[in-house]
This record gives structure tokens, C-alpha cells and sequence, in this order.
């Protein structure tokens, strides 16, 4: 991580967007906002706006990578061109490969795989404007939108990042924390079940400060929980009464 | 495809082994395989290192070259670490692009490397926005048995100890070697039903829910983390993990990298 001596990141026990240590920032959820899609959701976390399709389960192809006793999630995390200050290259890269792999394996426990061998279950995530964190809007975004196309699930998934910056642990990072703080750490859990699905952290962090950030991170997912488990919840809502009108009850 | 019979075969056996307290290669629980540690063997690098894990073989090597910094970062070197996951090393490995399998462990080990500080990115730069040195770190697996992220990440800083600055070669003149400012060890972890096991084999990863590479620094500290797995964890779990392995790291620093620089 970069080291930048000059930017002061705490200033009155606030941080420089004016967050306390333990606060995220706006969470803005949109169920079922595409009308190809199976499932999708809209997601903002700060700045970053993000979105995720689910299409299946569907049949799996290449055939070969057909799982005989469960489905296969494929997962794509895909960044816009124009979502960062300088131009991404559209196409895959070595990050995005592995923000894929985490995200799909952060997904994987909740969705009943087993009922669909040999299908395919596909989550598309695209990341439309970025402002560090976009691996967990997307986990979010994507758990909801498996939901709200109904792929049978256990249970949702959350996600949240904590950090190092000023010598503090604060959740939840943005742009700047982000590339001059000393540590980030996304996790991915299953809140209702307090069980971890997806843990990576780069910078420096020691083992006290690390259980203090994942503690953080476990409240946080609990937060974001709630809001999913809403947007998702005014998306039945909404259907049911469109239903009942229909049917002239 | 054809084989996945034989692989739940060999899940069942790994766990029923350890359900009876044994690993299939006799080891304890939280015990490493042998590791053997050769440095500077491939005269062309200039510093490489081979790393024997029981059966997993890793060769590692740094390449330095002169080059142009990114627009971003003008006075700063460029670190660039690659693995390949060659066919000869594995029945399961395929020759083609890098994929997801290959990326995580490059980039595991890069983070470890890049978390601790081990190399001053400045220390790199030659001509400010002009000139300077990208170094490569490419792992090389020969021999996949198990635990390639340790395996690496061992070989990694251990090539990076025995670097010589290719001065003459560029007509450059300046420091001969490369400062390495600390020693960042990977230990690989998996749950299997519960259990935790150091230093898996190619069964027990098989066979495992999870797996979580814990790489600390010298002083204790964690410069990365990496969960694996389609599975949940508990914190506890999680926790004990980590002090697991800041306290195996200790043990392989102490044997392989600390040396008088």
C-alpha cells in the first residue's frame, strides 16, 4: 500500500467524509430493476453503483464443466471502462479473475446447489462506477438478486470491508482510505448464522487489530442484512398486491 | 469427470483418518511437511529459489529489468508477480492462459510481499518518471502435492534474499543487492469436519470445506489473508486459524529466513 504521510484521515474522531469509525456509508437497494434478467439488483454503497443479473439455473455450457451432482455458479465480476478515473480496459484481468473466484465462493454456501446438477446458475455483476468496496456491493448486490430470482437459498449473503487508516480500524473504506490506509479487509457472512464466507486482507494489521475489524465487519453485515432482507421484502410486496388485483380480490 | 468416484473415495478416506486422529501421511495435525529450501540455482534469475514441501516442488525466480514506472507512481520500481501452473507439475493442470487458480496464487503471494513492505518500491526507481527497475517474481510449479501458496511464498521472499541488481548489464551503476525489509511467511490452513490441518496434501485440500493462507511478518503482524472455499466459517474458527498461523510462521522464518543479510 502506498504510503501518504500528508492526508490527515481522522480529525476529531471523524474521518474524512465526516463518518464516525463504525458507520457505512448510504446503502441504496433497487430489487428486480432488469427485465431480461432472471433476478437483478441495483446497489449503491457511497458512490459506487453497482449492478447484478442472475440468468438460471440454465443448462451449463461448455458441457464438460457440468457438475453431475450439483450446479455451478459462475460468477462475473466486470468493471465499466468509465467506472474509474482513469479508463479501465474493457475485458477481464487478473483482479477481476480473482474478485470472481472470492465472489462466487463467497455465494456458494447459500444457494442449494444440490437441487440442479449438471445447471448453471450466473451472476453477471457489473461495477458502473467505482469508489472502493465495489467487491462487496457486488456480493451484496448479487445475493439479492439470486434471491429475487429465485434460486433457492439458505439464507442471504453480506458484505462489508474494514480498514486500517490513521492507526484506526474503521469500516467500511472509501476511495481515499482505500488507496493510502494501511490495511483493507472484505469479508463476506452469512449474518443470521454468523458464519464467514468470504475473508482476504492486504496492508498491515496485527492479530488484535484483525479480530477488532472482523468483529466490526460481523455488525456491520448484520446492518447490511436488514436493508437486503427490506428491498427484498417490498419486491414480494409489491408483486402480491399486483397479484391480487388480477385476480378481482 | 470419469474420476469423480475415485475423488469421494479419497475425501472419505482423508476424513476417516483424521476422524481416527491420522493423516494419510502419518503427520500430526499442526505439523509441517519437510521443507527443504535451495537458494540462488538458476544462474540466469538474478535470484531465485526452489522450495521441496514433502513432494510439492516450487521453483521460483526474479528477473530485473529496466522499464517505465506507471503514470501514477513516477518514482517507483514495479513489482510484478506471475505463477504458472505448468502440465508437467500436475494431471489436473492444463496448458492454456493463466486461470483463476493461478491469478490467486500470484496474487496471494504478491500481497504478502507488498503487505509487509519487504520491498522499497522506491528504492527501485532510477531516473524519476523515466527509468526503473520491474521485477518479476515467477513461480514456477513442478510438483503439486499439495499447499502451493506456502510452497511459493517461501521460495518468493527467499529469491528475493539473494537478488544481485543486473547494474552492468543496463550500464547502470548503484547498489549491488536489494534491501529486503522483512521475511512474510504464508501457512496454509484447512478445515476438514471441524478439524483444522496444517499444510494440506492434495487429498486433504480435496477433502477440505476450507482454506485460509495466513501470512505474517516477522514482528507478528498479518500482511494478508485469503479465504478458499465454497463453505462457511465460524469466527472462532477464523481466529484460531490466525494464531495458528502467525505462531508456524515463527517456526519456518526461524529455520529458513533468518539470515545474516
Amino acid at each position: 500500500m502506498k504510503k501518504e504521510g500528508e492526508i490527515e484521515f481522522i480529525k476529531d474522531g471523524k474521518r474524512v467524509d465526516g463518518r464516525s469509525f463504525d458507520e457505512l456509508r448510504n446503502i441504496k437497494i433497487d430489487v428486480g430493476v432488469l427485465k431480461r434478467a432472471d433476478g437483478s439488483c441495483y446497489f449503491e454503497l457511497g458512490n459506487n453503483k453497482v449492478l447484478a443479473a442472475v440468468y438460471g439455473p440454465r443448462e451449463m455450457h461448455p458441457r464438460h464443466a457440468q457438475d453431475a451432482k450439483m450446479a455451478v455458479v459462475k460468477f462475473r465480476y466486470n468493471m465499466a471502462p468509465f467506472s474509474v478515473d482513469d479508463r479501465k480496459r474493457p475485458g477481464p484481468d487478473r483482479r477481476s479473475v480473482e474478485i470472481s473466484k472470492v465472489s462466487r465462493e463467497a455465494l456458494d454456501p447459500v444457494i442449494l446447489r444440490e437441487y440442479y446438477p449438471k445447471a448453471a446458475i450466473e451472476v453477471y455483476v457489473e461495477i458502473l462506477q467505482s469508489d472502493a468496496g465495489t467487491r462487496t456491493a457486488g456480493i451484496n448486490a448479487a445475493s439479492v438478486a439470486l434471491a429475487d430470482a429465485g434460486v433457492p437459498m439458505r439464507d442471504l449473503v453480506s458484505s462489508v470491508a474494514v480498514g486500517k487508516v490513521g492507526g484506526e480500524i474503521v469500516l467500511d473504506l472509501n476511495a481515499v482510505e482505500d488507496n493510502y490506509g494501511e490495511a483493507d479487509m472484505p469479508i463476506a457472512m452469512i449474518a443470521r448464522r454468523n458464519t464467514i464466507t468470504a475473508l482476504q486482507m492486504d496492508g498491515n494489521l496485527t492479530k488484535d487489530e484483525f479480530e477488532k475489524g472482523l468483529k466490526l465487519a460481523m455488525k456491520a453485515c448484520q446492518q447490511i442484512y436488514e436493508l437486503q432482507r427490506t428491498a427484498l421484502i417490498g419486491r414480494y410486496n409489491k408483486g402480491e398486491s399486483a397479484k391480487l388485483k388480477d385476480s378481482g380480490t | 469427470m470419469g474420476l469423480e468416484i475415485m475423488d469421494d473415495v479419497r475425501k472419505d478416506f482423508v476424513r476417516n483418518m483424521l476422524s481416527e486422529g491420522d493423516r494419510e501421511d502419518g503427520r500430526g495435525f499442526r505439523e509441517y511437511r519437510e521443507i527443504s529450501l535451495k537458494r540462488d540455482i538458476m544462474n540466469k534469475a538474478e535470484g531465485s529459489a526452489c522450495v521441496k514441501l514433502g513432494d510439492t516442488e516450487v521453483l521460483v525466480g526474479a528477473k530485473l529489468e529496466v522499464g517505465s514506472p506507471f503514470p501514477d507512481s513516477p518514482t517507483e520500481g514495479v513489482l510484478i508477480t506471475n505463477a504458472e501452473l505448468v502440465p508437467l507439475a500436475s494431471p489436473e493442470f492444463e496448458s492454456g492462459p493463466p486461470n483463476e487458480k493461478s491469478i490467486q496464487l500470484a496474487r496471494v503471494v504478491d500481497r504478502g510481499i507488498r503487505g509487509s513492505g519487504v520491498i522499497d518500491l522506491g528504492k527501485l526507481c532510477i531516473e524519476e518518471g523515466e527509468k526503473v527497475w520491474i521485477l518479476f517474481l515467477d513461480i514456477h510449479v513442478l510438483d503439486n502435492n499439495g499447499n502451493l501458496v506456502d510452497a511459493a511464498a517461501l521460495g518468493a521472499i527467499a529469491a528475493l534474499q539473494n537478488i544481485r541488481v543486473p547494474n552492468e548489464k543496463y550500464g547502470l551503476t548503484g547498489e549491488e543487492t536489494l534491501q529486503v525489509h522483512d521475511t512474510p511467511v504464508a501457512v496454509t490452513m484447512v478445515e476438514i469436519d471441524g478439524t483444522i490441518v496444517v499444510d494440506p496434501t492434495c487429498n486433504e485440500e480435496n477433502a477440505a470445506t476450507n482454506r485460509l493462507t495466513v501470512i505474517s511478518n516477522a514482528d507478528g503482524s498479518l500482511s494478508g489473508l485469503q479465504k478458499t472455499g465454497s463453505y462457511g466459517m465460524k469466527e472462532e474458527t477464523i481466529v484460531e486459524m490466525v494464531e495458528l498461523g502467525i505462531e508456524k510462521a515463527g517456526e519456518i522464518r526461524e529455520k529458513f529466513l533468518n539470515v545474516p543479510s
